[in-house]
């Protein structure tokens, strides 16, 4: 690369880096050092440092196991149903179905809608009177779930809303990769003898691999880190702040108790929960390449 | 005989769970349409028809005869149009040069950009929210625009230098030769083959905005610079849920960004993957 060109790289590459300087980089450091201190509602104007005060506090509460846990059960249970879903849904669509444009296209529907208003419908559909998921349940004679004041329950309605958001994405990445495993390969399983289930388990699957890693590893991060779903659809953790993961626990913590060091310092632990996860994947991804 | 039966089977299987799966998908828009078009009298009704008796687009002039909608509305197109222009601005030149150049602290800023990813979204919005105070940002719609391209951007710097790698450099040297200056090079020949990625990042950051609820909240108090989401979610009371008018309003939200997505989604994913298989 001629100078000339090196000089043009510079000045494109300039402002994005001031940028991501300024709104990215800079805040990261500044939540760093926050977490080191004491600054919260009593100390908005002298906040002082602390050390890891914050750190050591998080593992000697109760309420952080409960939640931590909670978070992994949501993001686990979440994703077994997005790739069970989006994979069954991306099988059926691959045949040769009349109609499978239509469907493909609603089936997306809930992916392509702001996350946020399906949260709310969701949240009005679990209404224990009037919500249709009551109603419906009563037409086939079950009785009406106390979706809110229970714990158990409270937790499953944003598991079943985030379910909905989640698989449309599996299914396109899936269907995708399918449309592109060479019908050569199950034509010579058939002729050796392979049945439908051999079929899956020994070309289908290897074969989508490449895709769905990066999804899996992509939806675990946006799971591990949705803020929107249990917000929105407990209504700020419903019942008594029962209803946390990790995120809308910090986001309470910041904005509505107002208590900056901790919630900082349990920023970074989530950050650095997900870089120990992501790092896992890829040790996995390697190992299993040699 | 038996195999044909077998076949028939199998195809009615097939579709019912095809059909199963299109309900679970669909029914929850299908309740937003029918509560946008109830009556006052039936908002708390127990039925589920699609099309309720006495329908009426009240709610929807509601909307826009009594409701600031146009205004939230207003808030939400500046905000949304503001990001995506930056980021598109930033991404099409900052990705370029990740992708063509190669210096020192190149590998480390891919990294970071990485990273970023799996920040909660409490480690840039509580600092930001803080600075901004401090800066007399809180409560100005540029503001909350600044917190949008602190997280579109990076995001957007990745899919554009994604696709600039999968773009033979030896056009951009072709035009070199035959005379173009390096900007030359890149507004004639690269940047218009970059198309189909220029949509997504605009798309991308668009929607950032245009969906984005939780930031808004905490930047935002004024009744006057509510954007869409936090208008919205306004209909939501203590005491009493406006569900037409929420209804109608949601539909009116989601109806663009649903048809712009259904037509870019097949390039939303391929510049998804890419970018992490490259990673």
């Amino acid at each position: 690369m001629g100078g000339t060109q090196r000089k043009l790289a510079f000045w494109f590459l300039l402002p994005s880096a001031l940028v991501l300087l300024g709104v990215v980089a800079y805040p990261f450091f500044f939540n760093v050092w926050i977490s080191l201190t004491n600054w919260n509602m009593f100390h908005f104007r002298d906040p002082h440092f602390v050390g890891l005060t914050h750190y050591l506090r998080l593992f000697s509460e109760p309420d952080f196991y409960r939640i931590f846990g909670k978070t992994i059960a949501w993001t686990v249970i979440n994703l077994i149903f997005h790739f069970t879903l989006g994979l069954g849904a991306a099988l059926l669509l691959n045949r040769n179905l009349p109609g499978r444009n239509l469907y493909r296209a609603l089936l997306i529907l809930p992916w392509a809608m702001p996350q946020y208003i399906s949260a709310l419908t969701w949240r009005g559909m679990f209404n224990v009177e009037y919500g249709a998921v009551n109603i419906i349940l009563g037409k086939l004679g079950i009785a009406g779930v106390p979706w809110f004041s229970s714990e158990f329950w409270a937790f499953m309605a944003p598991v079943i809303t985030n379910i909905w958001l989640g698989f449309p994405f599996i299914m396109v990445i899936a269907l995708g990769g399918l449309q592109s495993i060479p019908k050569e390969l199950y034509e010579a399983a058939r002729i050796d003898g392979a049945g439908p289930v051999r079929q899956f388990f020994n070309i289908t699957l290897p074969m989508l691999k490449p895709v769905l890693k990066p999804a899996l590893v992509l939806g675990t991060i946006w799971t591990f880190n949705n803020l929107n779903v249990i917000w929105l659809v407990t209504d700020q953790g419903l019942p008594a702040d029962k209803t946390h993961i990790l995120v809308t626990y910090v986001y309470k913590a910041a904005f509505m108790y107002y208590r900056y060091g901790y919630a900082a310092a349990f920023s970074v632990f989530i950050f650095l929960v997900l870089v120990v996860i992501v790092k896992g994947y890829n040790r996995a991804a390697r190992e299993e390449a040699y | 005989m038996n195999r044909r039966l077998a076949k028939i089977w199998q195809h009615v299987w097939v579709h019912a769970l095809v059909w199963l799966l299109v309900l679970f998908a669909v029914f929850p828009i299908l309740q937003i349409v029918a509560i946008s078009l109830r009556p006052g009298d039936q908002l708390y009704s127990t039925e589920l028809q699609i099309i309720p008796d006495n329908a009426t687009l009240d709610a929807y002039r509601i909307m826009f005869t009594e409701k600031p909608f146009l205004l939230w509305l207003r808030n939400s197109l500046v905000v949304s149009l503001g990001t995506a222009l930056i980021g598109v601005a930033l991404a099409s030149l900052g990705g370029f040069a990740l992708s063509r150049a190669r210096f020192a602290g190149r590998g480390a800023a891919l990294q970071g950009i990485l990273m970023t990813q799996m920040f909660p979204a409490t480690m840039l919005l509580l600092p930001l929210y803080l600075l901004m105070r401090k800066l007399h940002l809180v409560d100005t719609l540029g503001g909350v625009m600044i917190a949008y391209v602190a997280t579109a951007l990076p995001f957007c710097i990745w899919t554009m230098k994604g696709y600039y790698d999968t773009i033979p450099v030896a056009l951009n040297e072709a035009a070199l030769i035959d005379g173009c200056s390096p900007l030359q090079a890149f507004l004639r020949v690269t940047l218009p083959l970059s198309a189909p990625a220029l949509v997504i990042t605009a798309l991308f950051s668009f929607m950032t905005g245009w969906s984005e609820f939780m930031v808004a909240r905490v930047m935002l108090a004024s009744r006057e610079l509510m954007t869409l989401p936090l208008g919205l979610e306004s209909l939501f009371t203590t005491y009493q849920t406006e569900w037409a008018n929420y209804a109608a309003g949601s539909l009116l939200v989601c109806l663009p960004v649903v048809a712009l997505f259904l037509v870019l989604n097949r390039y939303l994913v391929s510049g998804l993957t890419l970018g992490s298989v490259k990673g």
